[in-house]
């Protein structure tokens, strides 16, 4: 005991009752209290933000997936299509879209006469309603069925981007005054259409089905070669990432020993992780089209980049998976006789296949949503074919991808495609969504812990 | 015999090798698979993996050198005369590959006789390939055409020397193996030993890709200060490709788009870092354990998010809105895509980043610490700000340059929020580009790989790969040593 202790002086008001917080006291508790607000503040502003980016994406794209179209009986007159007469797709052929048109613009009037609706429209404003690629389409639809020439046959024509617009907020009457592509009285017109029954919109089954379309037809461009193409992609980065990166990690994990070599392999496998994945382009372009040879757009260099990009993530996650399994599953296959290597592939690889399927199925999702390195080998290039089957050299075929379709979209001028770029967003974030839901239920399911 | 065939029969060798092999393993036994060193159908595999591996690997490397070694013998033959310089001489060449190749062609589809193949004349030539589909861009020079006779005929030896030497090969390695294996032959050691060299191999990958990108922008890289000054490429302010083509009058000055990318960058840091931090210390310390089960992952699933998507929000809904409600108002520009446009969007991308990253780390610090200043009196957050923070500031910092390097790399969101245009300036509401814009506009679209304006590009990706490998290197050692610390 000394006396020292004893006679410190108390700080602060000390008459003051221990129940009433003293000036300091609640100074230091309002600091706490502010401290903790900022972190509430900074969580919610977080998710906030995750919220305002979905709403803004949703509330832009949504519509891309409904589409007006116009109900026409359209008489398909045999002598204009079948000049020669004898039924010959390849002689049929020789009568281009601009054959089609006039038929189409006139049974439109036809169409709209006999539904009772007067209107002062010349008749090219009326056939300028309709998109161009429905023309296209009719002469592609007689093309595959000569038989039907000569009949008067229902179609369902694409209504123009602007129409379509207007029925989906995006056109107005007074956005229409100043558009040169459309006038109010085609507006009116499309309301009485609507009215008589002819017009409607419906789900749009052509966005996800169909290939691009020109800039000028914002209508008809749908996300089928983009998804075929991301779709190669994902088997072509499956097919080699998912051996190459356990092959790897179990060596790392289970054989290499502790010397300079595994340390470097350590080192470029975490740096690539953090590299840019423009630099992949980059290597892309470089190594696999100008020093291999390999096409341009080709779904096959698309998937080989993505692979080199998923590796380490699969690699990362496959040590993991295998680093918990517990050594006790590896001494006692060891002590049975079996060799290391039997032990690793019989006993460890298929107790740690849960985690590595986790891990694979995120990095296929990374993989998919990946844009900047398909921008350099090609992928914006602009693909109507469908590429073939993967055995009929699908995967050299030009393709699109998903992200780089969305990237192509914002670069067109018609507003119209802001709705298309937002809408393949959806279909995008749909795709992830259920790589990561399929991912999460098998950890829930066969995730074990020792 | 094409290279497919040939693959096909080695496999069919090997599995025959496999069934004998196996067969002569057990008979040497007297079919009691005990007697046997390994088990049975390791002998089979064995044998199967000395037919097809070396057979396979010499393929693979034919297949490699073959057009190389073809390609300056038949070069030699094109007279001199017939070309200006190396890129002239590699467009003949082109022609000559696609002139044999549309003759082979022809003699598969039989729309001509071998015979006539070989006696083909240059004049008709032309169009008797269009007919099949073999597209050759000029008229056929006499000289080309004898190249590519003779470039057919050293493929057509070349190829029957590979498929001797191949299945030589082959049943080279039967006989040695199968000569071998007896009962107390060491099949299991053999082929375990084969596997693991695979598994090397495909550990290597990661090397060979990290050279791989060294390798391809170097080169790329010196081709381009060989026609264009380094000196001018670090230090010029101004950023301005001629689109003339080549020769044009193009100054490429990289600090525009490094002034561009930093500034993105900072204004990136400034809205993730501070969000960030707090969210990873009001999780990890505060949070009661639902609110935490529910935000956290929230907050990861903007990490999950691919930048096109932040591209797009950025350019449809960020940008018009800060053009509307402060730029222009304020009169300092009227650009829906800005500086401010993207590096706002790239700070919400970051955020999970830093949060979880920093989550771990402040995880790491021992409890005891956090015990000892609560025992001293402090409140949480004092605990939090004096001790546990400073405690894990290296991990925090190694987070931040990880974030860093994310920032300056990233590429979508500057592409479709940022602009195109190279300037320094300060206002944030300016449009501005970054190295990686640039990377993108030079090499999409037509390319023309001997123009400094196109390999500009590789420059540009060097100089970012270095920055970005640097942080990472720092911030990777930075983290290592923190966690060292608690371990």
């Amino acid at each position: 005991m000394t006396d020292a202790t004893a006679e410190t002086p108390r700080r602060g008001s000390g008459t003051g009752s221990l129940m009433v917080p003293d000036a300091r006291t609640a100074k230091r508790n309002a600091r706490e209290k502010r401290f903790r607000l900022y972190g509430l503040v900074a969580v919610c502003t977080g998710i906030l933000m995750l919220a305002l980016l979905l709403t803004s994406i949703l509330s832009a794209g949504l519509s891309a997936f409904r589409q007006t179209t116009i109900q026409v009986e359209v008489p398909l007159v045999a002598e204009r299509l079948d000049p020669e007469g004898n039924r010959d797709p390849a002689q049929m052929a020789k009568v281009t879209t601009f054959g089609y048109a006039p038929l189409l613009r006139d049974a439109l009037i036809g169409t709209i006469e006999s539904a009772g609706i007067e209107t002062e429209l010349d008749p090219r404003a009326i056939a300028d309603m309709v998109s161009d690629e429905s023309v296209a389409q009719l002469r592609a639809f007689v093309l595959a069925n000569p038989g039907v020439l000569g009949q008067t046959i229902p179609v369902e024509v694409l209504a123009s981007g602007r129409i379509d617009g207007f029925f989906k907020g995006r056109v107005t009457y007074q956005t229409a005054e100043l558009d040169k592509n459309i006038s109010p009285e085609q507006l009116q017109l499309a309301e009485a259409l609507q009215e008589a029954g002819l017009l409607a919109t419906g789900f749009n089954w052509r966005f996800i089905t169909a290939p691009d379309a020109s800039t000028t037809r914002p209508e008809a461009a749908g996300l089928g070669v983009a998804i075929l193409g991301s779709f190669y992609m994902m088997l072509v980065v499956l097919a080699l990432a998912l051996p190459i990166g356990v092959a790897a990690s179990i060596y790392l994990e289970e054989f290499a020993p502790q010397n300079k070599f595994t340390d470097l392999i350590e080192v470029n496998i975490s740096n690539l992780a953090a590299v840019p994945s423009i630099v992949f382009g980059i290597l892309g372009l470089a190594i696999f089209i100008n020093f291999a040879g390999l096409p341009q757009s080709a779904p096959i260099v698309g998937g080989l980049v993505l692979t080199l990009m998923t590796l380490p993530t699969i690699i990362i996650a496959t040590r993991a998976s295998l680093k918990s399994v517990p050594p006790s599953i590896r001494s006692a296959a060891l002590g049975l006789g079996a060799s290391r290597m039997q032990t690793v592939f019989h006993h460890v690889l298929p107790l740690a296949m849960p985690g590595i399927l986790t891990g694979t199925i995120i990095g296929l999702a990374q993989a998919l949503g990946e844009t900047a390195p398909l921008l350099l080998i090609g992928m914006v290039a602009f693909v109507r074919e469908y590429p073939g089957a993967p055995w009929e050299g699908g995967l050299f075929d030009p393709a699109t991808a998903l992200p780089v379709q969305v990237y192509n979209f914002t670069q067109r001028s018609d507003p119209a495609f802001v709705e298309r770029a937002s809408g393949a967003i959806i279909v995008l974030l749909i795709f992830l969504l259920i790589m990561n839901l399929a991912a999460i239920f098998l950890r829930r399911k066969f995730e074990r812990r020792w | 015999m094409s290279p497919f065939w040939l693959i096909l029969l080695v496999a069919a060798l090997a599995l025959v090798g496999a069934v004998l092999g196996r067969r002569k393993a057990m008979a040497s036994a007297g079919g009691d698979a005990r007697v046997l060193h390994s088990l049975p159908n390791y002998y089979g595999a064995n044998v199967a993996l000395f037919v097809a591996a070396p057979a396979l690997l010499v393929l693979a490397a034919w297949m490699v050198i073959q057009p190389l070694a073809l390609d300056g013998r038949v070069s030699a033959m094109i007279p001199e005369t017939a070309y200006e310089d190396a890129g002239a001489l590699n467009l003949l060449m082109a022609d000559v590959r696609r002139i044999a190749e549309g003759l082979d062609l022809a003699v598969e589809q039989g729309a001509l006789t071998a015979a006539e193949a070989r006696a083909a004349q240059a004049e008709d030539l032309r169009a008797r390939l269009a007919e099949i589909g073999v597209a050759v861009g000029a008229e056929i020079d006499p000289s080309t055409l004898v190249a590519a006779q003779g470039l057919r005929m050293l493929d057509a030896r070349a190829d029957l020397v590979r498929t001797v030497v191949i299945l030589a090969l082959a049943a080279a390695g039967f006989a040695f193996t199968y000569a071998r294996t007896n009962a107390s032959y060491r099949a299991r050691n053999s082929v375990e030993f084969a596997i693991l060299l695979l598994l090397i191999g495909a550990s290597t990958i990661a090397i060979l890709t990290t050279l791989g990108i060294v390798l391809s922008m170097l080169f790329e890289t010196l081709n381009f200060f060989r026609q264009y000054p380094a000196s001018e490429f670090f230090f010029s302010l101004t950023w301005d490709p001629s689109f003339s083509g080549r020769g044009g009058a193009s100054t490429l000055g990289i600090l525009p788009l490094l002034w561009g990318t930093l500034y993105i960058s900072i204004i990136a840091l400034i809205v993730s870092v501070p969000i960030g931090l707090f969210s990873a210390i009001y999780l990890s310390e505060y949070a009661g354990k639902r609110f935490r089960g529910f935000a956290k992952p929230l907050l990861e699933v903007l990490a999950g998010i691919p930048t096109i998507v932040y591209g797009l929000f950025a350019l449809i809904t960020v940008g018009p809105l800060l053009r509307d409600a402060i730029a222009s108002p304020l009169g300092l520009g009227n650009s829906a895509s800005s500086v401010m446009t993207a590096g706002l969007v790239m700070g919400i991308m970051l955020i999970p980043f830093v949060s979880s990253l920093s989550d771990d780390i402040i995880n790491a610090v021992p409890q005891a610490m956090r015990d000892g200043s609560y025992g001293l009196g402090a409140t949480q957050s004092e605990t939090i700000r004096q001790v546990i923070l400073p405690a894990a500031l290296p991990g925090i910092v190694g987070a931040i340059l990880l974030a860093a390097s994310r920032a300056i790399g990233e590429t979508m969101i500057v592409v479709l929020g940022a602009g195109a245009a190279a300037k320094i300036d300060v206002n944030p509401f300016e449009a501005m580009t970054t190295v990686t814009v640039k990377i993108v506009s030079q090499l999409t679209g037509d390319t023309d790989f001997s123009s400094p304006e196109t390999l500009v590009a590789f420059a540009l990706g060097l100089t970012l790969f270095v920055m970005t490998l640097g942080l990472n290197v720092l911030a990777l050692y930075i983290v290592r040593k923190y966690r060292e610390q608690y371990e």
